[in-house]
């Protein structure tokens, strides 16, 4: 099984990254040639093995339900490309 | 060269305490050694010397004060990893997408270690995103190995390591996700410790693999390492993966290992390691060190960890699945880059990521999606967790019946050729064969310099724990620094 040109701007198209003609083909080699190491998992017997959530088998980690100081408008406002009056501007959606 | 920049933190701590030098001229001197090495080396991307200066002000002031019940790192200069956020000062995680980004926060370990009075010099060069094991694939150039400066220092650390092998700065923050503390120090002769998961907060730091990363120091000795350990290791609310474990006192550890010695100690020895293929003089000197911990009355003993063959590919498939969902915060909205003349939002995410990524993260980000994506999930992702939990058992089943401390080697060669390994994502993947599968395991363990080649490049050991035992492994890696005559940084130090 090997990646074709239509996945690998399937693949691009749900990581939400432009990618351009010219790049396809390094990139489908790239890709092959990892996902073909990848696969030497499928000749392991992993029969009623549990998948890991956690390498401690810790489990979920809760405190009180508090108040507490967050960022202030100033420093959310301090790394946008795009603010204005209270809100991250971006491209008209509708 | 100031003899300031060679000194031990013990030795700093002294010469602080005694009046032989102040904070500010410990800081002076490690600044002087950056800028005057920092063009030929580039493991600094932000040198950070006006807050530096101020830091180090006010720590001689508190020394001042409070003499010997000052924290033991204050007045201390350290460098971090760009990968840790810093309150004022730019972290870019070695990414154009981060250019310019000035965290409002500090990460969790700079909080700790600022509340001890140690002084941030500046922030690491590093593999984009921690994605590298070479420190070639940084937005800012490649970071250069003090040994040998047409030789990469190994990554994704590399900064670290080297601003701590030349002298830039006495320990660095860095973080391991697959081997990115050990591998570096190796490749530069310096220390390096991976943790524990979850035994130092990783609040604040650039998430690459979240059930994987994991900070911790490189030094250039044991002792300096176990010291920096020990001031940022705990539990923190901030990060619900810390654990709640007591934190051993290192140093008394180390000298209890010291006094007692290693009769009675197993030492277990992988035979599925030998099955790769690794540089000749990497192996004899393994050999080398195997005859060492004989000698220092150790008991070495033949284990089995089946599935090894497995746990580069099982962690790859986790790795970039995580990658690709942590990484899809970067959008272009909040903070970072974001493209221009765009005229629609789903057009602005796709040009934002195509221009502010490097060639490999936007590969990872993309396989990772993959593994993810419907019809292949079970097939790699869940089969990938499936192994994991074998390789996690293998290790349980090793300190539960045979050994107590593992050892390995770190890389299967020492430092590779700048641009040697970039042509195929694959090849640079296999450098990491040794290193992985204590991430995949959430193991501590930690590479000490172990010798040189015959052309004059550093060699490290690896020494596995079980969890939360990094006592243990401090402690005979203690031993082995003693009776491995290896002079850490003098050549690097008379090279510049």
């Amino acid at each position: 099984m090997s990646l074709k040109d239509e996945e690998v701007l399937h693949v691009a198209r749900l990581s939400a990254i432009e990618v351009s003609e010219e790049e396809i083909p390094r990139l489908k080699k790239d890709l092959n040639e990892v996902l073909e190491y990848m696969n030497s998992l499928s000749s392991v017997s992993t029969r009623g093995v549990r998948p890991t959530s956690h390498v401690h088998g810790a489990v979920n980690a809760f405190r009180d339900d508090l108040v507490r100081e967050s960022l202030t408008l100033e420093q959310t406002e301090s790394n946008a490309p795009d603010f204005n009056s209270n809100g991250f501007r971006v491209p008209k959606v509708l | 060269m100031s003899k300031l920049v060679s000194l031990s933190l013990v030795e700093m701590r002294e010469g602080l305490l005694r009046g032989d030098f102040s904070a500010l001229e410990l800081c002076d001197a490690h600044i002087e050694r950056i800028e005057a090495t920092n063009a030929a080396l580039n493991s600094f991307i932000t040198i950070s010397s006006e807050s530096a200066r101020a830091a180090a002000a006010a720590a001689d002031k508190r020394i001042a004060e409070e003499k010997d019940r000052s924290p033991m790192l204050c007045g201390i200069p350290y460098s971090a990893k760009d990968m840790l956020v810093s309150e004022g000062i730019e972290t870019t995680c070695g990414s154009k997408m981060l250019s310019g980004f000035i965290s409002p926060y500090n990460c969790t370990v700079l909080e700790r270690l600022e509340e001890n009075g140690a002084v941030l010099l500046g922030k690491n060069n590093m593999d984009e995103f921690a994605m590298g094991s070479s420190s070639e694939r940084s937005s800012y150039g490649a970071v250069r190995n003090p040994w040998d400066l047409d030789r990469v220092p190994g990554g994704s650390s590399g900064g670290s390591a080297v601003a701590v092998s030349s002298g830039q700065s006495p320990f660095s923050l860095g973080t391991d996700t697959g081997g990115s503390i050990r591998q570096p120090a190796a490749f530069t002769g310096a220390v390096g410790l991976k943790p524990t998961y979850g035994r130092v907060s990783r609040y604040g730091a650039v998430a690459y693999a979240s059930s994987f990363d994991q900070i911790g120091p490189l030094g250039r000795s044991v002792e300096d390492v176990a010291s920096v350990l020990q001031a940022i290791a705990g539990k923190d609310e901030l990060d619900a993966t810390s654990m709640d474990v007591p934190v051993d006192s290192y140093l008394e550890s180390i000298e209890r290992m010291a006094d007692e010695g290693l009769a009675g100690l197993k030492i277990g020895v992988p035979r599925e390691y030998f099955s790769f293929s690794v540089d000749e003089e990497i192996d004899a000197n393994l050999k080398g060190q195997i005859a060492a911990l004989e000698n220092l009355g150790a008991e070495l003993v033949d284990i089995s960890l089946p599935h090894t063959e497995h746990a580069l590919a099982s962690y790859y498939v986790l790795v970039l699945a995580e990658a690709s969902s942590n990484l899809a915060r970067y959008d272009g909205v909040r903070f970072g880059h974001r493209a221009e003349s765009v005229s629609s939002l789903e057009e602005m995410y796709c040009r934002t990521r195509a221009e502010g990524f490097g060639t490999e993260v936007k590969r990872r980000i993309m396989m990772g999606s993959y593994v993810l994506s419907a019809g292949y999930f079970d097939a790699y992702y869940v089969k990938a967790q499936q192994v994991r939990t074998l390789v996690i058992s293998d290790f349980k089943a090793a300190f539960a019946n045979d050994c107590d401390v593992i050892l390995a080697p770190v890389s299967p060669t020492p430092a590779f050729g700048i641009g040697e390994k970039t042509a195929s994502s694959l090849e640079m993947y296999l450098t990491d064969i040794f290193t992985v599968p204590v991430n995949l395991a959430g193991l501590p363990a930690i590479s000490i310099p172990s010798g040189l080649t015959k052309s004059g490049l550093p060699i490290g050991v690896q020494l596995i724990g079980s969890a939360f035992q990094e006592g243990q492994i401090l402690g005979v890696a203690k031993a082995l620094e003693q009776s491995n005559t290896f002079a850490n940084n003098e050549k690097t130090q008379q090279a510049f």
